[in-house]
């Protein structure tokens, strides 16, 4: 394991829009995450959990501070820079975000293609880890005929197909039942463990508080670490 | 082979596709008639030029098209005669008489042509196997493409019937049939010998020919032996090639006719109309995906490899709407070359210009519909 973290923030500012409609929604964050992590990010609605998400996931450009994601910083980085960090993140939406022309199968595929040495390879590589999340019958189903949990578990499919250092997770159980939510959850789990991944997930759900390393709590673009070592 | 994205997204949706494929196949269609008719009008008005046998056509001055021909004197054949390389040059009279419908014994204008049987002046082999006929007097050679107004001359001929008749009042017999065909202001034509043209235009004489016909010998230099004509004539004949020829026919109806602009804005709308719905049909698409585009951004994907797929799409679409298009087109051309002797062929080289059509109209639409591919952000995505 390595000794660089995977993401190190110091005091991160972001605000939204300009002049009178300039919005601060985050202010000094500092956190470390280092690999093997599952840290959950806990605050009520409107606090800035997703955009502390975007962020990290080099989705949005960072104003001020220092954010180093997998030790490229992110701060001023360019437009090419941005999209190379991406390749390095598996990302998981609260809504699974699967493309609806896809089958589950070339919906994982799409994204194996970006790091697979062939095309040959990214299919082999889709198929394995779909019957990893246990959708070996489902490889060649469109997302419309999955249930909300076999989606999730394509989009979990598709974050983890290129064994991601970091994957970031906002949400991802709120759209599914307590049983397929806590089955979606455990499995990540079990990949990142088995990759060796560190987790960054935004979640309101207590039921699966227990599978975290360290849950960090945010309040109005503040973090408040209450770091709690459940797995210890 | 990598994902075929835009491949699977534009079948995914059937009716979507069949919609398309239906606008840009009507969109091809109608540049292939418009361009095609006009080709046609415009062949149609050569296809006499097209079949004399000659290389090199000597005209009087102030002619302006077939049928407003001005004579010019014989003897500017014989002076060309005498020019190195060329081999023959034949007289060949035209004009307007007036057949009798023998049926209905009313009178239409035909345009006649005459020329010596001795020096066969047409590349027409039906024509060339009649010779003997028109030898005899007072006899033509009928037009069996002229419009149903002159009779069913060709059916009762074809019949056994012998057709006797009158052109400019004078007793004409059909001694045969040959195929041209009409055009912009000939309706029907006739084709016999110079001596039995001289005597139905009573008032034409030998001496005074409209169209000269030059053969050059085997081996002769077109180009050089044009130059000699033009340097050895007077100014009082004109010395145009093969080419030349047929085009100061086509300028002239271009000129005195809207019918080129005419087919020309047809094809125009065609494309404009194609334009319209590949446009419709990608912005459609590329808006009922900003969210999977947005999401492809946030796993790596960049902003190229969407541009990418929007023009594949377009390209996609311009093959699918094309093959159709042109086939369908194509039995079109049969169709209407079968009711109106229009001489409507497939020619490769208008295929390809609209093939190119057809291609650059997806691009300008998807070049247009990319626009909208800024709005797939992924920032958004997690909200
Ligand atoms: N694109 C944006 N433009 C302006 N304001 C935004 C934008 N996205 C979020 N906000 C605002 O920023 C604040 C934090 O939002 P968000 O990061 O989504 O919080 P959370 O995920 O914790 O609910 C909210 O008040 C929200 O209204
Ligand atoms: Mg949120």
């Amino acid at each position: 394991m390595s000794l660089m973290p995977v993401i190190a923030i110091r005091r991160l500012d972001h605000t939204y829009g300009h002049g009178a409609l300039e919005r601060r929604v985050l202010s000094d964050i500092d956190l470390t995450i280092a690999a093997g992590e599952l840290v959950i990010l806990t605050g009520p609605s409107g606090s800035g959990k997703t955009t502390l998400l975007t962020l990290i996931g080099a989705l949005r450009s960072p104003q001020t501070g220092s954010l180093r994601v997998l030790g490229q910083e992110l701060c001023g980085a360019s437009e090419a820079d941005l999209v190379a960090i991406r390749r390095n993140i598996g990302y998981i939406f609260q809504s699974h975000n699967l493309l609806g022309f896809l089958t589950a199968r070339q919906n994982v595929q799409m994204a194996a293609e970006l790091s697979a040495g062939s095309p040959t390879e990214a299919r082999a590589l889709s198929e394995a880890i779909l019957v990893a999340v246990g959708l070996s019958e489902r490889l060649d189903y469109y997302p419309e005929n999955l249930s909300g949990g076999q989606k999730q578990r394509v989009a979990i499919a598709r974050a983890l197909v290129n064994r991601p250092s970091l994957v970031l997770a906002d949400e991802p159980t709120a759209a599914l039942d307590s049983k397929s939510g806590r089955e979606v959850v455990e499995l990540m789990q079990q990949l990142a463990a088995d990759q060796g991944c560190a987790i960054l997930m935004v979640t309101h759900d207590s039921r699966i508080l227990d599978v975290a390393t360290r849950t960090v709590h945010m309040e109005d673009g503040r973090l408040v670490q209450s770091e709690t070592a459940v797995r210890a | 082979m990598k994902m075929p994205l835009a491949w699977l997204q534009l079948t995914r949706e059937r009716v979507r596709l069949l919609v398309a494929v239906a606008g840009i196949g009507f969109a091809v269609i109608l540049m292939f008639l418009q361009l095609g008719f006009r080709a046609a009008l415009f062949d149609g008005a050569v296809r006499l030029h097209a079949s004399f046998e000659a290389d090199i056509f000597l005209i009087g001055p102030k002619s302006s098209a077939l049928v407003s021909m001005q004579s010019f004197s014989q003897r500017r054949l014989y002076q060309a005669m005498a020019v190195p390389g060329v081999a023959g040059a034949s007289p060949v009279y035209l004009g307007f008489g007036r057949f009798r419908n023998p049926e209905t014994n009313e009178t239409r204008g035909i345009f006649a042509v005459g020329f010596n049987p001795g020096e066969p002046v047409f590349r027409l082999g039906e024509v060339n196997r009649q010779l003997a006929s028109i030898r005899k007097p007072d006899t033509v050679l009928f037009d069996r493409a002229s419009r149903s107004e002159y009779g069913p001359i060709a059916a009762r001929y074809t019949g056994g019937e012998s057709i006797v008749t009158e052109v400019n009042d004078r007793r004409v017999r059909v001694g045969g049939l040959f195929q041209m065909g009409t055009s912009f202001a000939i309706n029907g034509a006739l084709i016999t010998s110079d001596l039995n043209f001289l005597r139905l235009f009573g008032e034409r004489s030998k001496g005074l020919v409209d169209l000269g016909l030059v053969r050059l010998a085997p081996g002769a230099d077109p180009q050089r032996v044009k130059a000699d004509l033009r340097a050895a004539l007077p100014a009082d004949v004109r010395v145009l090639s093969r080419q030349e020829y047929m085009d100061f026919e086509k300028d002239y109806w271009n000129r005195s006719t809207p019918i080129g602009y005419i087919f020309a804005l047809g094809a125009a709308m065609g494309f404009i109309v194609g334009t319209i719905i590949v446009y419709q049909i990608l912005y459609t698409d590329v808006s009922d995906h900003l969210a999977e585009y947005a999401t492809l951004k946030a796993i790596g994907y960049t902003n190229g490899y969407l541009l990418g797929v929007v023009f594949q799409e377009a390209f996609l679409l311009s093959l699918l709407g094309f093959v159709p298009g042109f086939a369908i087109s194509f039995a079109l051309y049969d169709l209407t070359r079968g009711a109106t002797l229009l001489p409507l062929t497939m020619d490769p080289l208008r295929a390809a210009l609209i093939f190119a059509l057809t291609v650059l109209m997806c691009a300008v639409s998807g070049a247009i519909a990319v626009r909208r591919l800024r709005a797939a952000d992924p920032a958004e995505i997690f909200a």
